[in-house]
């Protein structure tokens, strides 16, 4: 009776601090509004996630003193199993720290004298940035022109970002002015106390833009070149080896394209990357091509022939096969139906009465 | 002004005053008690004292910020330091028995405030009803401001800061205009002393224990280097601090309203050199005020240390 009153209790507390821990994973903004965690009850907190610790190290059987945070998640996950999909809605216990966004303490000494000059404004940390920028500003009498900063490769703080960093709320307003103000600064002739100051609140945007590579030719056993492509329409996916001196013939999975492309649209569709280019004859091609109907096929079957043609061929010649519609990937596919109509655009029949 | 009573820095004196301003009662008793009782935040014992002067009834009931049931988990805040109580009254009323303790008539004189441009108003048609009595005289349908009275005030004002900062007061410098906010923000920080340039958020004072937290300590002076806002109506913390009883230093140009200001200095509000001579002028009397402070408690330090051995 004893010794099950005893661990009745343990699980008691224990899902005490485990439900109590679970409610606060929301975006961390500390101090949205007046103190919400004061340091006693953090400490608090502290003291009893230490002793629930303990109690789950006895349950399992081990050692209490050299019981880690993995420890801790498989003794939670094993007692408590959950079968919720969402990580974040399971039980969890961590210390308090992590649970408990990070906070402003208490703004004043003893003697009621706030600490921050700008306190009485409510929002010290935003107005102190806007003071220092400011300061910069109006401080700017340099007559160097250094004004290399690669403005196109970075961009400044968001508003969540500015926010983290304040530990305050910051409004839209609030955000706009003060990228202005950090605008207006960078475009003054800047030393080199300023540019760091302005590389606080900006970012490195990586290139977007990667140059597409065409692959150098290869050579197999016989010292033929050849290349290959890949490409897809709708839902088919085809692969196209093409061979330089070549007579023109074209394999498609093992069969010729007479037989297995027995209508003249689709042959021409394959065709036309060379006829563009005015290599009929010149290429031998072997495709494997799989999924679609016969026209996709077709189309995916062209697409990766042009792609391979690409490494034969001039830049200038590449150009002209891109402004042609032969290097991109054609983005319709089947629309799909919605509900309380027949089909993706056909409604039901309308009827008077 | 000739008289100086031994109270709050001297009287209203001859000067016309204009009608429905909120002010303290004008003639109290010469003991140190007699201060508005809001200078002895940290002397409950004396501010009994003080609320069974003859205070109007309209302050006694209206402050609800001294005697606070507002829950504030820290006690009364002790003076700094432990000093016996005998010596406690002395720092605090010696300063009270002169008429100008910091001497704060050398800091200015007539020439200054006139090349500062301090004597400009704005037009007359811009002119305030209750401005009138300050003001000497219209030219070319300019107004000019009478710059004895402006002494007088300017005088009053910054004998009553200095006494406000040498008892360890809060004082919060109010400006609207973005031309000076900078400058008044650099001022408040050089005195050590608090800054709001900014919008202002309609409960800061009133509802400061919400929007704060609880304990927070108000301002024991607001000093307005500009009394209008934006939009050329009166600024939202004159009403307020009349409310919470929080005594209100200033700057009142040709088209503001003084009312409700406690210590009005007529004056321009709107050219650089008047307000850097206003800035200058605060943060001098600010400092040598907080200096007499620190020497005189090193002093009593001294002293009672000779005394105990």
């Amino acid at each position: 009776g004893n010794h099950r009153s005893l661990a009745c209790g343990k699980c008691v507390h224990l899902k005490l601090l485990i439900c109590t821990t679970t409610a606060v994973q929301k975006r961390n903004v500390g101090a949205s509004g007046p103190e919400k965690y004061t340091e006693a009850f953090i400490k608090k907190q502290i003291e009893e996630f230490n002793l629930g610790k303990r109690h789950l190290a006895n349950m399992m059987g081990e050692d209490p003193e050299t019981f880690t945070q993995e420890d801790i998640d498989r003794a939670i996950a094993y007692l408590f199993p959950s079968g919720l999909f969402d990580k974040r809605a399971r039980p969890l216990m961590k210390h308090p720290t992590e649970v408990f966004p990070e906070q402003r303490k208490i703004q004043w000494g003893e003697d009621g004298r706030p600490f921050h000059f700008l306190f009485y404004t409510g929002k010290q940390s935003y107005y102190s940035l806007m003071h220092v920028s400011m300061l910069f500003v109006i401080n700017n009498k340099n007559i160097c022109d250094i004004l290399n900063r690669n403005l196109a490769g970075s961009r400044w703080l968001t508003k969540i970002e500015l926010e983290e960093m304040l530990l305050e709320k910051v409004s839209d307003n609030d955000y706009s002015r003060f990228i202005q103000l950090l605008q207006k600064l960078a475009t003054l002739p800047c030393a080199d106390i300023e540019e760091k100051y302005i590389q606080k609140f900006s970012k490195e945007v990586p290139a977007q833009l990667q140059k597409v590579v065409i692959e150098p030719l290869q050579h197999d056993e016989r010292g033929v070149a050849f290349s290959t492509g890949e490409g897809k329409r709708k839902t088919a996916r085809a692969t196209a080896v093409v061979y330089d001196n070549g007579t023109g013939r074209i394999t498609v999975n093992g069969i010729d394209i007479l037989h297995y492309f027995p209508v003249l649209q689709d042959r021409e569709q394959l065709l036309f990357p060379f006829q563009f280019l005015g290599r009929i004859g010149k290429h031998d091609m072997v495709c494997t091509v799989s999924g679609g109907g016969r026209s996709a096929q077709a189309g995916a079957i062209r697409l990766a022939s042009a792609k391979a043609l690409r490494s034969f061929v001039t830049e200038k010649e590449v150009e002209f096969m891109r402004q042609a519609g032969l290097l991109t990937v054609d983005p319709r596919v089947k629309e799909r139906k919605k509900p309380g109509q027949e089909g993706p655009r056909r409604k039901f029949t309308w009827k008077k009465r | 002004m000739e008289r100086y009573p031994a109270t709050k820095g001297g009287g209203r004196g001859a000067t016309a005053t204009a009608p429905g301003r909120a002010r303290p009662a004008p003639q109290e008793a010469e003991s140190a008690a007699d201060l508005p009782p809001l200078l002895l935040l940290h002397r409950p014992r004396a501010l009994r004292r003080a609320r069974s002067m003859a205070l109007p009834r309209l302050l006694r009931a209206a402050a609800p910020r001294l005697y606070s049931t507002v829950p504030a988990p820290a006690p009364a805040p002790a003076p700094a330091g432990n000093r016996p109580r005998a010596d406690d009254d002395k720092l605090l009323t010696e300063p009270l028995s002169h008429p100008d303790f910091f001497s704060v008539k050398e800091l200015f004189t007539l020439k200054d405030l006139f090349d500062a441009r301090v004597h400009l108003g704005h037009k007359k048609g811009c002119r305030h009803r209750f401005m009138e009595p300050y003001i000497f005289g219209c030219r070319l349908d300019q107004d000019i401001i009478d710059l004895d009275q402006t002494m007088q005030h300017l005088q009053l004002a910054l004998n009553f800061t200095a006494h406000v900062a040498y008892r360890g007061g809060i004082i919060l410098f109010v400006s609207r205009r973005r031309q000076f906010c900078h400058l008044v923000e650099s001022t408040a920080r050089a005195c050590g002393e608090y800054a709001h340039t900014r919008y202002w958020q309609g409960g800061l004072l009133t509802n400061a224990h919400i929007q704060f937290g609880p304990g927070v300590r108000l301002p024991d002076l607001l000093i307005f280097l500009n009394t209008l806002n934006n939009v050329f109506e009166p600024h939202v913390a004159i009403r307020d601090a009349a409310k919470m009883n929080i005594p209100t230093v200033g700057v009142v140009d040709t088209n503001c309203n003084p009312c409700l200001i406690t210590y009005p200095i007529p004056g321009n509000d709107d050219s650089p050199a008047a307000v850097e001579l206003y800035c200058k002028l605060f943060r001098m009397t600010i400092i040598r005020a907080k200096d007499k402070r620190r020497q005189s408690e090193a002093v009593e330090e001294l002293q009672r240390k000779a005394q105990g051995k």
